[in-house]
């Protein structure tokens, strides 16, 4: 994981002298193998946990494969999408950080509000849900 | 109101007359850098409507109503072929970018077209999933996990599917009218939204075929 981000950073570096306006600005052929297998291993890990059942702990997988979903998706947008902070003189980056934020609140504030509204419902069996109207 | 009105009015003349104007209104700079731009804030709402659906499932995916759970229905070795797909179509759309930054015609059109053959065997493995799924009863009526599997999962590749057929409206206009600014201007648009399913699809696999699972 540290590997990545370290190559995020100087996939970074190395582009400075590139600030041209586009959000696209072009990768080059090396960038695009790169993010490739970088993806490819971060794919595959996570198939092979849940698929082999590696690590017995349920909970640990699923944080573990979350993980690598995360350091997946920061691959994909420095290496295919060719994001960093400096184009369109940083209104991309804004945008992605707004939506980040956004993403972040829908999903934590769905998952906690409706876990308690859950919670304090009545219980319902299997057998109720069968004779449900 | 009226005076707000001339009030505006006023200092309209006013800042037209003394200050300097800060818009490019000739579109002398830059000109695609709006497009990318305003294209790039259209895939940030396109992920908030992603978010959203992502929320619901993740309400709503343990509720099996006595029904089948993921357990039961995803076969992972099929969605990771589905996954090997998307990925290798976004590498070959990557080259086709770098063949359209070299003015490459032909390899251009040859990379989109395997981009494309990627992207239909996505559609067509997840379209056999979904046969599949309906076929054994597990249809988007049987439960509300079913329901918002199904809204995601199938957004999702409406998405795609829509992409395809942007690709072929692309291949076609660069055939006819070569790499212009104009289709390249596309075609980066394009190769951003690509790029952006992929991404959208690794929250898919993991949140809910993995670890749909793995429950």
């Amino acid at each position: 994981m540290s590997g990545a981000s370290g190559h995020a950073a100087n996939h970074g570096h190395g582009h400075d002298d590139h600030g041209h306006g586009a959000v696209h600005g072009h990768g080059s052929f090396k960038d695009y193998v790169t993010g490739f297998v970088l993806s490819v291993i971060l794919t595959a890990i996570p198939f092979w946990l849940v698929m082999g059942d590696v690590i017995g702990d349920k909970l640990i997988t699923g944080v573990v494969i979350l993980g690598f979903a995360v350091v997946q998706i920061v691959v994909h947008m420095v290496y295919f999408l060719h994001m960093n902070t400096k184009s369109e003189g940083g209104w991309t980056f804004l945008a992605l950080i707004f939506t980040v934020t956004i993403v972040v609140i829908t999903l934590c504030g769905s998952i906690w509000v409706m876990h308690h509204l859950n919670t304090n419902m009545m219980p319902i069996t299997a057998d109720d849900a069968r004779h449900a109207p | 109101m009226a005076s707000y009105a001339t009030d505006a009015l006023h200092r309209d003349g006013v800042a037209q007359a003394d200050e300097p104007s800060f818009q490019d209104l000739a579109g002398e700079h830059h000109p695609e850098g709006s497009t990318m731009l305003g294209f790039w804030i259209y895939l940030m709402s396109d992920c908030l409507i992603f978010t959203v659906l992502f929320a619901t499932y993740a309400v709503l995916g343990r509720n099996y109503a006595a029904g089948p759970s993921p357990k039961d229905l995803f076969d992972l070795s099929l969605v990771a072929v589905n996954t090997a797909m998307l990925l290798f179509s976004s590498i070959t759309y990557g080259f086709a970018m770098l063949a359209m930054e070299r003015e490459d015609v032909q390899k251009t059109q040859l990379w989109l077209a395997v981009t494309g053959l990627f992207g239909a065997a996505f559609i067509g493995i997840e379209l056999y999933e979904f046969a599949h799924l309906i076929h054994e009863g597990a249809t988007p009526q049987r439960s509300a996990f079913l329901s918002s599997f199904f809204t995601l999962v199938g957004t999702h590749g409406l998405h795609v599917t829509f992409g395809l057929i942007w690709l072929s409206v692309l291949m076609l206009q660069v055939r006819q009218r070569g790499l212009i600014v104009e289709n390249k201007r596309r075609l980066m648009c394009l190769s951003m939204f690509w790029h952006f399913l992929d991404v959208i699809w690794i929250g898919v696999f993991t949140f809910v075929y993995l670890m749909g699972v793995l429950q």
